[in-house]
């Protein structure tokens, strides 16, 4: 196994206060790795510092052994590629123009237009999420799972080896979340590094590989997700009574009370 | 994709033929008849290809020094404004912004009026150029204190700015014009191009060559911004620099432009959106295609403008108006219809 992401000693301030603090962890090469906790704790800003939208104060990230800080911004997003939580627009723009956004960091100052080798890029992206049939349509007329889906294969079309989704299934249905999280799992499959923001421990739990828990700012636990998510674990970070339940098949959080 | 970048290159074609006609039969338009032949003969003759001229020395000088700069300085200024007012509505993400809009013309009009009233019309057109600057710094600086640059935030602050400017030009005529500048500094405050010599259609067409390369260039960077900045910053977008380049480029445009013709409105807002509704909104498309339809509405506004109720002129700002407004509402709701 190929090394993967590896973060050492990150600490983010925003506005003065530290927001992320110390904070070390390592997302496997080809596997799914879940970054989990409470709101406030520090998940987005950690990933969008390395996406590079943040600089970190202090400490390193790298991946496959190369310093992503300091690579320039487009051969960055050659390597990596970012999906938020949702993302909408006022253009009237077709799913194919979306996904084509993906060959920007490839394109040459002097070639305005997307070339035949783009066009192809774009194409085997949409047909691995599964929405060819959809090129033409206009974006703004899909549904939320749908546009989630074309946002991965803009990613995609990034051809990156490490990807960053920041709470990718908050607004979409159980069908589009699970969906979402199996098309995760068929990337890593085939070699891609993923790195999701998570908020259902549950999804965490049965489609995660590696977890990497924070609260506070740092991170409190890392490690296989049947052997983390612990009553303990989720009653500190979450302040959440809760208990786990093991079925035939894989466990479930079952939910109590806030404490 | 194919289809559509062959589509563009057909219409482009197109728009420059048109454009090239309009130009031409504009210039026969006046009170004095003037031939298509004879405005080429005067135009091969001055670009030195035909070597002796059958036109009077008055018909040439008609087609020559009255008609053919400000022809051009109306084309100039047309593309130029749709080129900003595109660029504009792509780098705040809002539908509204134009140059009008975001105050950067009454930044402009501010900054010409002063030096006008200073005595120093020579120097009008830098007075112009910083005028829209700090405009558009001071507004984007409001959005950036407001927290950031959202679409609505640059808007609001674009207004207020706006309104600041005007009154403050308002009040620099009231207090120093006299008599006939009034009247001067009225028509221009509306846009026109009465007037326009050589010199300003040398100034237009100057910063157009200037600034379009370079928005051109970055065309497909602007795309990037249709999902806000973060997403563009992870598809290996410089936002910063790009964001600065993009508005120091369309504040000079609208610098010069604003200095030659005054603040015509519209044009920034309704081109842009016309040229989207047809062609989509990928830049690369957009943004050439905007320069031609502004260029070819702007010299035929300005044509209408000086023709209609000859030997009178109107402000051409007022026939952008009267044909803008109508032609905003009227895509606003065919956006509706299809969206």
């Amino acid at each position: 196994m190929s090394e993967g992401l590896v973060a050492c000693g990150i600490t983010i301030r925003r506005g003065g206060v530290p927001v992320v603090r110390d904070v070390g962890f390592a997302a496997p090469a080809g596997r799914v790795t879940g970054l989990v906790g409470p709101n406030g704790a520090g998940k987005s800003t950690l990933v969008s510092a390395i996406m590079g939208l943040h600089r970190p104060e202090t400490g390193t990230i790298s991946f496959g052994g190369r310093d992503l800080v300091a690579l320039g911004r487009r051969e960055r997003a050659r390597l990596a590629a970012y999906l938020e939580q949702s993302a909408s627009t006022d253009e009237r723009v077709s799913v194919a123009d979306v996904v084509a956004l993906g060959r920007i960091p490839h394109a040459r100052l002097w070639s305005p237009e997307p070339d035949e080798q783009d066009d192809r890029i774009v194409a085997a992206a949409l047909e691995r999420v599964g929405m060819t049939t959809f090129s033409r349509r206009p974006y703004a007329s899909l549904s939320g799972g749908e546009q989630q889906r074309v946002q991965l294969a803009r990613a995609l079309a990034q051809e990156p080896r490490l990807l960053l989704l920041d709470e990718p299934t908050s607004h979409l249905d159980i069908r589009g979340q699970l969906q979402a999280l199996d098309l995760l799992r068929a990337e890593a499959a085939s070699g891609m590094t993923v790195l999701v923001v998570l908020h259902d421990l549950n999804l965490a739990l049965s489609r995660c590989d590696w977890l990497v828990v924070m609260g506070g700012g740092q991170v409190v636990a890392e490690g296989t997700p049947e052997a983390i998510l612990t009553q303990d674990l989720i009653a500190s970070v979450y302040g959440v009574r809760a208990s786990i339940v093991r079925g035939q098949s894989g466990s479930l959080i079952a939910f109590d009370t806030a404490i | 994709m194919g289809v559509a970048s062959k589509m563009t290159r057909v219409a482009m074609l197109a728009l420059w033929l048109l454009l090239i006609a309009s130009g031409v039969l504009a210039v026969t338009l006046g009170p004095a008849d003037i031939t298509p032949g004879e405005v080429w003969t005067s135009i091969l003759h001055h670009l030195g290809i035909v070597p002796e001229s059958p036109l009077s020395r008055l018909r040439d000088a008609i087609v020559w020094d009255l008609r053919l700069p400000r022809v051009l300085a109306a084309t100039g200024v047309g593309a130029g404004l749709a080129l900003a007012g595109a660029v504009m509505q792509a780098l705040t993400r809002n539908p509204l912004a134009d140059p009008y809009l975001l105050g950067l013309s009454s930044g402009a009009a501010l900054g010409a009026v002063t030096l006008v009233v200073m005595g120093h019309a020579l120097l009008v057109p830098v007075g112009a150029f910083f005028g829209s600057l700090g405009a558009l710094a001071l507004a984007l600086l409001i959005a950036h204190v407001l927290g950031g640059t959202t679409p609505v935030r640059a808007i609001l602050a674009g207004i207020s700015i706006s309104a600041l400017a005007s009154a403050a030009t308002s009040f620099v005529i009231f207090w120093s014009a006299t008599g006939d500048s009034y009247r001067e500094i009225l028509s221009w405050l509306l846009g026109t191009l009465s007037g326009a010599n050589w010199a300003d259609a040398g100034l237009v067409v100057g910063s157009l060559v200037l600034c379009a390369p370079v928005i051109l260039v970055m065309a497909r960077s602007l795309d990037a911004f249709a999902f806000g900045e973060a997403a563009a910053t992870s598809l290996g977008v410089d936002v910063a620099r790009l964001r600065w380049t993009m508005l120091a480029a369309s504040a000079l445009l609208t610098g010069i432009m604003v200095a030659v013709g005054g603040a015509i409105g519209f044009v920034g807002l309704v081109v842009p959106h016309v040229v989207r509704f047809a062609l989509g909104p990928q830049h690369r498309r957009l943004l050439p295609v905007a320069m031609l339809v502004g260029a070819i509405f702007m010299l035929w506004a300005d044509t209408m403008a000086r023709t209609l109720f000859d030997p009178r002129e109107l402000p051409v700002g007022i026939v952008t108006a009267l044909v803008g407004a109508p032609g905003f509402l009227l895509v606003l709701l065919r956006y509706r219809r299809v969206t």
